[in-house]
């Protein structure tokens, strides 16, 4: 699988990076030099292997269903880049 | 008096307890040391002088009554890798887009270590969101590696992605520090710089509060100037914490204990998949000498196999892009972080934000991961690396069947100058090859300074062993570091 200027394009929207338009194709490039590499990854024969989760099996912890934290809201704002009246300030979303 | 910086951390504890000197002395020592050497080794990226002289009188305070609990670490002075949140003092994860954030809450990690009534020290350079194996992509810039080659005043990297950790330790601007590793940034950075760094069993330090990169392979672990010192740091790091669901739900051993009980009898594999085509014949001499060791000290030495390691690197290439992808969706300029506002539409705004905020490499990742989750494509690349990861990890559990511990090179080099590899993205990579694999599989490694190449600078070896059983690391570990010697130090041009 090989990746051109338009595929990058779209992922880099998908992931909400502006990438300059000259950039694409070099990053085109650097991309597909690593998902070459990465290809030989179907050398290995992987039927009737589950996927990974974890080195060490255990169940997972369970814990009583009730609030542990809150009544901060100060501390929540306090890294915003813009707030007003206790709320965070953000560009309009509905027009 | 001795030189306050030059202690190891279980020397410095000691000399507290009896009051040979201070906290403040030794906290002041190091700050003396750090605005001498900063500007030159760029380690630290924030010192946070006041906080740790006045964490130093509480340590003081406690260590002079006669009664009262003293902390494990009391007043000893830790650097902290910016990857850690700490209350009040800015993280950044060395990257632009967390702007001046400034964490209201503490990483668990760094509380055990207060709670133990360490000192912090500052904040400590690191590649943006531990994203490099040469500290280059850090929003400060680059730590510098405080050796260099014999005759020659090179720039030399520290590794990364924990470069100012490994930095700091190096030049004995802390007793020791905080790093993480999710494919080598603990031990490729203590095998460039003459440290010992370990990377504990997945789960075994809480991932609270630790800035996200990839989150099946984040892990905590300390570099330190000595074995039984990372001994004592990993002691206080781990805990089983009820905010970390991944966190292992069990007691933390006494891994203080095993350093120094030796090798005689254990088993030690020797994997013959990490013997590389190319590889320098200095890291080949050493791994032959770190065989005759523990040979010499009682240990069987047992041939293994790993058949899949050549597979680990490109499978850590896509599971560890794919999480970031997702774990670095959070940096959208909305809640905290540094906002640029484009055009002034939503979109532009999260697209300008992290367009300008991440760097070439961290955007690099995004996209291949956001390209191997992408609809479609799921089964051939994320799951499929999943998979290669469980044939790993047999790999392992096979080997570990017949053998206590592995005994491999940490690094296929010694520390590179600057731009050496930054070229190639996959040459960059291929510094991970011989740390990924305990990644992949969750185990524990440890790097620990063997000798010196023919350029003067030094070589790691690394121990792994099998899940849960750190002791092994550092019963092997030690063994090494006694039988190695070694006691060389950069000389300082800084």
């Amino acid at each position: 699988m090989s990746v051109d200027k338009k595929t990058v394009r779209k992922v880099a929207r998908l992931a909400r990076i502006a990438v300059p338009e000259e950039k694409l194709e070099p990053m085109a490039e650097e991309l597909n030099g690593i998902l070459n590499w990465i290809e030989q990854l179907n050398e290995v024969d992987i039927e009737d292997v589950e996927a990974m989760t974890t080195p060490v099996k255990m169940a997972m912890p369970m814990r009583d269903d009730v609030v542990t934290d809150g009544d901060i809201r100060d501390k929540v704002l306090a890294n915003a880049p813009k707030t007003e009246d206790g709320f965070f300030v953000v560009p309009k979303v509905v027009e | 008096m001795t030189n306050l910086t030059q202690l190891t951390l279980a020397d410095a504890l000691d000399g507290l307890r009896k009051r040979q000197f201070s906290s403040r002395e030794i906290t002041q020592a190091h700050l003396d040391e750090i605005e001498k050497a900063n500007p030159n080794l760029n380690a630290y990226v924030a010192v946070t002088a006041e906080k740790a002289l006045a964490m130093a009188d509480a340590a003081d305070a406690q260590l002079g009554k006669t009664k009262g609990k003293v902390g494990k670490l009391e007043g000893a002075p830790l650097g902290v890798k910016d990857l850690f949140c700490t209350e009040g003092v800015r993280t950044t994860a060395c990257s632009n887009i967390l702007g001046e954030f400034t964490p209201p809450y503490e990483s668990t990690v760094t509380q055990n270590l207060w709670d133990q009534g360490a000192v912090m020290l500052g904040k400590l350079n690191m590649d943006e969101f531990a994203m490099g194996s040469a500290n280059e992509t850090s929003r400060f810039g680059p730590p510098t590696n405080p050796w260099r080659r014999e005759g020659a005043n090179t720039k030399l990297t520290s590794g990364g992605s924990s470069g100012g950790s490994a930095t700091a330790v190096a030049a004995d601007l802390c007793l020791a520090a905080t790093a993480s590793d999710t494919g080598g940034s603990i031990r490729q950075p203590a095998a460039f710089t003459g440290t010992v760094g370990i990377k504990p069993t997945y789960g075994r330090a809480s991932r609270y509060g630790m800035v996200a990169f990839a989150s099946s392979l984040d892990q905590a672990g300390p570099l330190a100037k000595s074995v039984m010192d990372a001994a004592i740091m990993l002691e206080v790091m781990c805990s089983a914490d009820e905010k970390d669901s991944t966190s292992l739900q069990m007691p933390v051993p006494n891994w203080t204990k095993s350093v120094g009980k030796g090798v005689k009898g254990m088993k030690i594999g020797v994997p013959k998949e990490y013997r590389m085509d190319g590889m320098p014949d200095s890291i080949e001499k050493l791994w032959q000498k770190g065989i005759d060791w523990l040979k010499a000290q009682g240990a069987e030495i047992v041939d293994v196999s790993l058949p899949h390691t050549k597979y680990a690197l490109p499978a850590y290439y896509i599971v560890a892009p794919a999480e970031a992808s997702s774990n670095l969706a959070r940096y959208d300029g909305m809640r905290y972080g540094a906002r640029q506002t484009g055009s002034g539409s939503l979109t532009d705004t999260y697209e300008q934000t992290r367009g300008q905020g991440f760097g070439a490499e961290v955007q690099r990742r995004l996209l291949i991961g956001t390209y191997v989750l992408s609809a479609g494509y799921y089964d051939a690349y994320y799951l499929r690396a999943q998979k290669v990861r469980t044939k790993i990890l047999q790999d392992f559990e096979s080997a570990f069947g017949a053998v206590d511990a592995l005994l491999t090179p940490a690094t296929p080099s010694a520390a590179f100058a600057y731009g050496e590899k930054s070229d190639d993205p996959v040459a960059m990579y291929l510094n991970d090859v011989f740390t990924v694999t305990a990644n992949l599989a969750g185990l524990p490694g440890m790097s620990v300074p063997a000798g010196l190449d023919e350029n003067g600078l030094p070589l790691g070896l690394q121990v792994i062993s099998k899940a849960l059983d750190e002791d092994a690391c550092f019963k092997v570990g030690a063994a090494l570091e006694e039988a190695a010697g070694f006691t060389a130090r950069p000389e300082r041009w800084w």
